[in-house]
């Protein structure tokens, strides 16, 4: 899997994909608290200059800089969403792993509830008709039908 | 010379592709027996020539031949063997050939074991597997060809990248390859029933084996691949939804799918169309994932466009593949016949229900991997969409999934009564719920989320379990007599419970892991003991080691509960020295489900060095499950009914008598 985005990458020569150190000793925060929301946070943003790879696991150093820049504005009293705004406000929505739900994303926050209630309906809709229509007897039947009858009759 | 005779062979192979495409295929139109004989003689030749033209690349990386390109940028004098041979196929081109040499195995085995299909649909069959292998085969030789020399020869090679210096490599690509491709004939039965205009309960019975055949080692390359990066990037994470996993996490769902409804197809003859348009989709997904993964489009859009040959090459053969293949289908769908009908509660409905969410899934998927590509397409814009999103929407539809899975196997053909299923499961919703109990009062009161995971695996496995209970009448009659049926059960229904308690155990693994895991990060010196949940990690002291092409320092570490040895542990620092590349080779100490995983990071000025250590309770569980569910497919395939491929008057009463 991971091993053959690095074969693409490695065939690209983009990356070299070196060991992983991710979040330093000295990073962490005293308050148990706030540096869980740091951990959270840092996992929904993108190491820019990595290869799908969010901040809590990289060790670039665009990473480590973003890492204690989320840290300091929580220390700061930041809420979440205030921290992400300022980052994005920074960096762009591409540093968002989560893109945010705007009309430009429409689509792709859209497309599983879209189809999954289409996919729904197509299924009861075509499981009906068809059962509807086999309980119907044919043209064909029906006058097969009559003529039986008629026989009887006559 | 080998070389060259690899080379030729390749096309030679190509040749024969060619003719494998055309002359069944005509001599099915025309009925002439003579002509479609020719496919099976000459998909085993295509087989054996690509197999040589294998051999001789291994061959060449075995004898460390730097005259040739591929070997000189893929390997080195000093690699071990295993290395260079495994290392044919950890390049491009190399894992190309691997492709094509699956592809035309499976072409082989259809020749050979499908001697019992009618004629004209072997023909077809073989023929739009002769397609599919002359498509790949142009691709190497045009644009990606393994053979090509150097001159003047280097003295020594590149080395293979450290990361895939690995029995890893030995076994996922393979496998997932294996998986991959081995969809590829249930798209060729699908394409050649369209071409007949002519699909039955007996198409299904067919086609299923194969299925189910890929889809067991898909899950075996997934379940490795997921395994490898685990320790070997060491950071202790399973699944990172990059876009590669993805590539082949859609087939797999797209698969499973297909599993399911071939089934309804079999037993019911309902769900034709769906069935067929799913064996389609499954191979094209397949295709998707080799152009993503091969193209380089994912890295960025611009590099896709900066080096487009090889890009566009396998585009064409995407479109030209699924575009015709639907095309196809869009034509000749409606002559198919509808079959069998169905209450929406019975097992069909169970199964649609199934092919509902796994399909959705799918796309989601799908949608997730590609919208970053066509929006920096399309508008210029960069987003990205990674493992939060993945998460938010994936996680939500499988949930109903799991949830429903042990009513299916409960619910009887055409009308069921799910009432008299939940009766049925009552003793194993009563066993979720005292795990989900047990979970919350012992483990962890905090996170509902454990107790709600704990409780949906065990709700999963002892459903499977239930299914085996009321099959043999475990309860209702004599011990003895229920043995017995038991014993007498078709393989199938153990390969359903088997396949269905392996993803409970996957999700008890996942559950477990992310609830429960504790992670650790410290600075520690040659001597010092940090507290790992109430064990103790001792820090030996490290060492310099020297392997084979590299080298590593290694430190040494001694897991300890109330001054009782646990493991011993090593974890390295490794330096590759032809490349210069520094990986980590992370400590890893199994006890029982459960490991301990210690990477080491930098050191410190004061002489100290970064440790992180992780405890991840139940975490073989997510890769055990995924063996479960091999198991469970393996003996499914070895079902009577399976194993006589088409049914003779006297196997049909056999399985009757056996599921009675």
């Amino acid at each position: 899997m991971r091993n053959l985005a690095l074969i693409t990458a490695i065939l690209l020569s983009v990356i070299a994909a070196g060991p992983a150190f991710a979040v330093q000793p000295d990073e962490v925060l005293a308050d148990p608290v706030l540096e869980s929301r740091a951990r959270t946070l840092s996992a929904e943003l993108r190491c820019m200059v990595c290869q799908n790879q969010s901040i809590d696991d990289s060790d670039a150093d665009l990473a480590k800089d973003l890492r204690v820049l989320v840290r300091e504005r929580l220390i700061a009293g930041d809420t979440d969403e205030q921290v992400l705004d300022f980052i994005v406000s920074r960096y762009g929505e591409f540093v968002l792993l989560k893109p945010r739900l705007s009309a430009r994303n429409a689509l792709l926050w859209g497309a599983p509830v879209v189809l999954l209630i289409g996919g729904a309906l197509l299924a009861v809709f075509t499981v009906r008709a068809r059962r509807r229509g086999a309980e119907r007897l044919s043209d064909e039947e029906q006058a097969r039908i009559a003529k039986i009858l008629d026989g009887e009759r006559g | 010379m080998i070389v060259e005779a690899g080379h030729f062979a390749l096309v030679l192979a190509f040749a024969l592709a060619l003719v494998q495409s055309v002359v069944p295929l005509a001599g099915a139109r025309i009925g002439e027996m003579r002509l479609m004989a020719v496919g099976g003689p000459v998909a085993l030749a295509g087989f054996a020539l690509v197999g040589i033209a294998f051999a001789a690349l291994t061959a060449t990386y075995i004898q460390s031949d730097f005259s040739v390109a591929n070997v000189w940028e893929n390997s080195h004098s000093l690699k071990p063997m295993l290395y260079k041979v495994t290392g044919t196929w950890g390049n491009h081109e190399g894992s190309m050939l691997l492709w094509v040499l699956i592809l035309t195995f499976f072409g082989a085995l259809v020749a050979a074991f499908g001697r019992n299909l009618p004629a004209t649909l072997r023909a077809n069959v073989l023929a739009v597997q002769g397609w599919i292998g002359a498509a790949f085969l142009m691709f190497i030789l045009t644009t990606s060809n393994p053979f090509a020399r150097l001159d003047p020869a280097p003295f020594e090679g590149r080395d293979l990248n450290p990361i895939l210096q690995d029995i890893g490599l030995a076994i996922h690509p393979p496998l997932l390859y294996l998986g991959y491709v081995g969809f590829s004939v249930c798209f060729s039965f699908a394409v050649a029933a369209l071409i007949d205009g002519r699909v039955d309960a007996a198409w299904a019975r067919w086609v299923r084996p194969w299925t189910l055949a890929a889809w067991m080692f898909l899950t075996g390359g997934i379940a490795m691949g997921s395994y490898w990066a685990y320790y070997e990037l060491g950071w202790g994470g399973f699944w990172f939804w990059d876009p590669v996993e993805n590539a082949s996490f859609m087939p797999w769902l797209a698969g499973t799918a297909l599993l399911h409804s071939a089934i309804v197809m079999e037993k019911r003859s309902a769900l034709k169309i769906w069935t067929v348009l799913l064996a389609i989709l499954t191979f094209s997904l397949s295709l998707l994932g080799t152009f993503l993964v091969r193209s380089g489009v994912l890295t960025s859009v611009h590099a896709f466009a900066t080096d487009p040959t090889r890009g566009v090459f396998i585009l064409a053969i995407l479109v030209v593949f699924i575009g015709g293949s639907l095309s196809l289908f869009a034509w000749r769908a409606g002559s198919l016949t509808a079959g069998g009908i169905f209450h929406p509660i019975s097992r069909e409905g169970a199964l649609v229900l199934n092919n509902l969410f796994l399909t959705t899934a799918t796309a989601t998927v799908l949608v997730g991997t590609l919208y970053p590509l066509v929006l920096e397409a399309v508008t210029g814009d960069k987003i990205s969409v990674g493992a939060p999103f993945f998460n938010l929407t994936f996680g939500p539809l499988m949930l109903p999934l799991l949830v429903l899975i042990p009513f299916g196997p409960l619910l009887a053909w055409k009308r069921g009564d799910v009432y008299a299923a939940a009766q049925r499961l009552m003793a194993a919703f009563g066993g979720a719920l005292l795990a989900m109990l047990v979970t919350w009062l012992v483990v962890d009161r905090v996170t509902v989320f454990a107790a709600l995971g704990v409780g949906l695996a065990a709700w999963m496995v002892l459903g499977a379990l239930t299914d085996l209970a009321q099959k043999s009448a475990l309860g209702t009659a004599p011990l003895g007599v229920s043995m017995r049926r038991l014993a007498g059960l078709p393989r199938s229904v153990f390969g359903t419970a088997l396949a269905h308690m392996g993803v409970g155990l996957t999700t008890l693994g996942i559950a477990a892991t992310l609830a429960f895991q504790s992670e650790h990060i410290t600075v520690m010196k040659p001597g010092d003991v940090a507290d790992i949940d109430g064990r103790s990690l001792r820090f030996e002291g490290v060492a310099p080691v020297r392997g084979p092409n590299y080298t590593e320092t290694r430190a040494q570490f001694v897991f300890a509960k109330d001054g009782r040895t646990l493991g011993e542990i090593s974890s390295a620092k490794r330096l590759y020295t032809a490349r210069q590349m520094p990986t980590t080779e992370a400590g890893i100490l199994t006890l029982g489900l459960s490991q301990l995983y210690v990477s080491l990071g930098d050191a410190t000025s004061n002489g100290g060095m970064v440790v992180r250590v992780w405890w991840k309770p139940l975490v073989t569980l997510i890769w055990l499950g995924g063996l479960v569910m091999m198991i469970g497919a393996a003996v499914s395939l070895t079902d009577r009914r399976l194993r006589v491929g088409a049914p003779s008057r006297k196997a049909r009463t056999a399985v009757a008598a056996a599921s009675q």
